[in-house]
């Protein structure tokens, strides 16, 4: 089986480790896995700004660079949900694209949710020890349905206990560049997140979309806390966290 | 109403930092969003429901002109008086037109976001007719200077009993007291011969029934049936997507409704208005008059907007809406806050008067999965964002970062070397903490979080340099 690693580029730019668990995992599952080395991005941050036509090129240099593939794996519900739910609309005016697109979006799968249904991992190589709880992403969540994959995962290692958290289904605030255009704001709702997250004193908040694991980082330590771990399912998964 | 649209920012950073509007908007998650998820758990199968409703949304929409004509029909044989308003001034001079013919002073107002949204209150005011606003949210507001709604359900959802009880005191020259049942019951006391007295009753319609000509309003404080019965003349008036086909059709959506909006089965009361007082009928009134208010409506329905037309007000967008819940209603600044309202305020009143509200959202789709009428609330705000690129109405440094980092990720090689170098400057800001405290041009992040910095490789670099 013939898997092509979609890298999303904050895992590129800000946690390589991300991207490199993602793997471990893949390979661990019997997964040939391959990593284009032109992708740069899918073209959210255009798409959610309005400007579709960036949007639209960055989509067509995805669809040139992934298509070769069985499968397409991204560490990301977000990045996974604009390829599955929103590329079909960005080609909805061309007959030929619009197939394209939708043929790769079948073939696209937020990592969990292909680790659990597609490969059906019996184990994970992880060996995190502690209790964690898990923060789900809007876009994995309510665009991909991911919500018991991460947990079912979660539960293959024998030293995680989950303690869920108030709320665990509410927007920790990122939204992209809202984070940046309403700081205030999103800064507000992050803290709602964290205030949500320690209460279970967990030891790490764990989550699948990197733009929501630096917002939470990012207020929590801001909050002075230097402790509680925040991770990506994929590290705690496959054993890689620094 | 005067629009402050785009003072969203500043309004917003103001009730993030009102410790008494914080405690008052807690209520809604407490109330609106665990009184929801009860009720449409004890339902079942909601989501068929969902689908029902959005149906006969849309059924009414794809034929909106026969209904309209059919419910006029309708009611006209039933005995009411029709009129259609194309904007708002139109509706306003209708409404005062109709008081000074039958020589009314005074108007019992039943709630009405329609009624908000065209200035009705100013405009009867101006000519010398006085309302009298008896839903109790809405008499509080009207009492504190004509203060906006924040909440098109729970109007003064924003304010705290203690509130109300400074505001009566003062207003009222009441002994001051807190007790929300006593509060009440001081109100109800007040209102009572304003009802009996006032010589029109105006309200809104939640639904119009074209098969019977009939307006439809669910409410819960029962002053909406004393608005429409006690005085003569009733003057409903409501937004013209509001029509549904069938009777039958509309006990589907009040399924919807009642649970969507507080999470009750049904409301208190569910009126439905047939014509005015029959002969052998011995309440009602005299006159029954339907305004039918266009006001950028039909504009929505040709365009990319319209899926917005099915919605039913019920407020579940706004009460599930994590920057609602966070800011309140006002910082919309126009009638209609949260999700709908960063659809409806530039569809309504210009997209150039409202440039922050298709961006004050996460477009987390919370709204979208609770809707009714399952409206796809983020996909439209998305679409705004699209016409305002268009259109020019983005900040030049938003266009600007877009257009250089859009150009830079459909060149690779000059992508990658831009991510080295911005992984390594970062890394070095973030120091031995791994924390940056500070990014000259994201103020926005940095001044309430630290932005983890990155490994100072990228994993590009890194997979490369393994593979070798």
């Amino acid at each position: 089986m013939r898997v092509a690693l979609f890298v999303t580029c904050l895992a590129d730019l800000m946690r390589p480790s991300v991207a490199f668990a993602a793997l471990r995992l893949l390979e661990h599952g019997g997964c040939t896995v391959e990593v284009p080395q032109t992708q740069t991005c899918c073209g959210q941050p255009a798409y959610n700004s309005g400007d579709r036509a960036t949007a639209i090129a960055l989509a067509r240099k995805v669809l040139d660079e992934f298509e070769g593939f069985d499968y397409v794996v991204a560490p990301s519900g977000s990045c996974g949900g604009m390829v599955r739910a929103h590329y079909p609309e960005l080609f909805r005016d061309d007959p030929a694209l619009l197939a394209r697109s939708e043929g790769l979006a079948a073939r696209t799968y937020e990592l969990t949710d292909f680790l659990v249904n597609v490969l059906r991992l019996d184990s994970v190589p992880g060996n995190f020890s502690g209790t964690v709880t898990y923060h789900d992403s809007c876009s994995g969540l309510r665009e991909l349905n991911i919500k018991a994959q991460p947990r079912a995962l979660l539960a293959k290692l024998p030293g995680v206990k989950l303690a869920e958290m108030k709320e665990a289904e509410t927007c920790c605030g990122f939204g992209g560049t809202f984070s940046l255009k309403f700081g205030a704001v999103s800064t507000q709702l992050a803290d709602n997140k964290c205030g949500n997250a320690c209460a279970t004193e967990a030891d790490a908040i764990v989550g699948g979309d990197l733009g929501c694991l630096l917002n939470i980082e990012g207020r929590l330590r801001r909050r002075g806390d230097r402790k509680t771990q925040v991770l990506h399912i994929a590290e705690v998964l496959a054993g890689q966290s620094d | 109403m005067h629009i402050r649209s785009n003072e969203f920012k500043a309004r917003a950073a103001a009730n993030l930092g009102d410790a008494k509007l914080q405690k008052g908007l807690g209520l809604i998650k407490v109330k609106a969003v665990v009184n929801r998820a009860n009720a449409v758990a004890e339902f079942g199968d909601f989501e068929t429901l969902r689908e029902a409703g959005k149906q006969i949304r849309n059924r009414a929409l794809a034929d909106l002109d026969l209904y309209l004509e059919r419910f006029e029909r309708e009611a006209v044989a039933r005995g009411a008086v029709v009129h259609w308003a194309e904007n708002a001034a139109e509706a306003c001079r209708i409404v005062v037109n109709i008081a000074r013919e039958n020589g009314v002073k005074t108007v019992a107002k039943s709630k009405s976001m329609v009624s908000e949204e065209i200035g009705l209150n100013e405009a009867l005011i101006e000519a010398g007719i006085e309302p009298i606003e008896t839903d109790l949210g809405e008499y509080i507001l009207q009492i504190n200077d004509a203060e906006p709604p924040s909440h098109i359900v729970m109007p003064v959802i924003h304010k705290t009993a203690e509130d109300v009880a400074d505001l009566f005191h003062e207003k009222h020259g009441t002994p001051r007291k807190t007790d929300p049942a006593a509060l009440t019951r001081e109100a109800r006391e007040i209102l009572r011969p304003k009802f009996l007295s006032a010589d029109m009753g105006v309200s809104g319609a939640n639904f119009l029934i074209a098969e019977t000509g009939s307006t439809l309003i669910v409410t819960n404080e029962g002053n909406g049936r004393l608005c429409t019965t006690l005085p003569r003349l009733h003057v409903a008036i409501t937004g013209i997507e509001k029509v549904v086909p069938t009777l039958e059709d509309v006990s589907t959506l009040l399924r919807l409704l009642p649970r969507s909006a507080t999470g009750q089965a049904i409301t208190n009361y569910v009126s439905l208005h047939t014509g005015p007082k029959h002969i052998d009928e011995s309440d009602g009134p005299q006159q029954f008059h339907i305004v039918l208010v266009d006001n950028g409506r039909t504009k929505l329905l040709a365009g990319e907007m319209r899926e917005m037309l099915r919605c039913i007000r019920c407020g579940a967008c706004m009460n599930h809406c994590p920057v609602y819940q966070a800011v309140g209603g006002h910082a919309w600044g126009w009638v209609y806050p949260g999700p709908m309202g960063n659809i409806l305020t530039p569809s309504y009143v210009g997209l150039e008067k409202t440039v922050p509200l298709p961006n004050a959202t996460t477009l987390c789709n919370q709204c979208g999965s609770v809707c009714p009428v399952k409206i796809p609330l983020p996909d439209l705000m998305r679409k705004l964002r699209e016409e305002q690129m268009a259109r020019g109405l983005k900040s030049w440094p938003e266009r600007l970062g877009l257009a250089l980092w859009g150009w830079a990720a459909q060149r690779p090689a000059l992508y990658a070397l831009g991510t080295r170098i911005a992984a390594r400057v970062m890394k070095g800001l973030g120091g031995a903490e791994k924390l940056i405290h500070r990014l000259p041009l994201a103020a926005g992040w940095t001044d309430g979080r630290d932005f983890p910095a990155p490994a100072g490789k990228t994993f590009r670099e890194l997979y490369r340099e393994k593979r070798k």
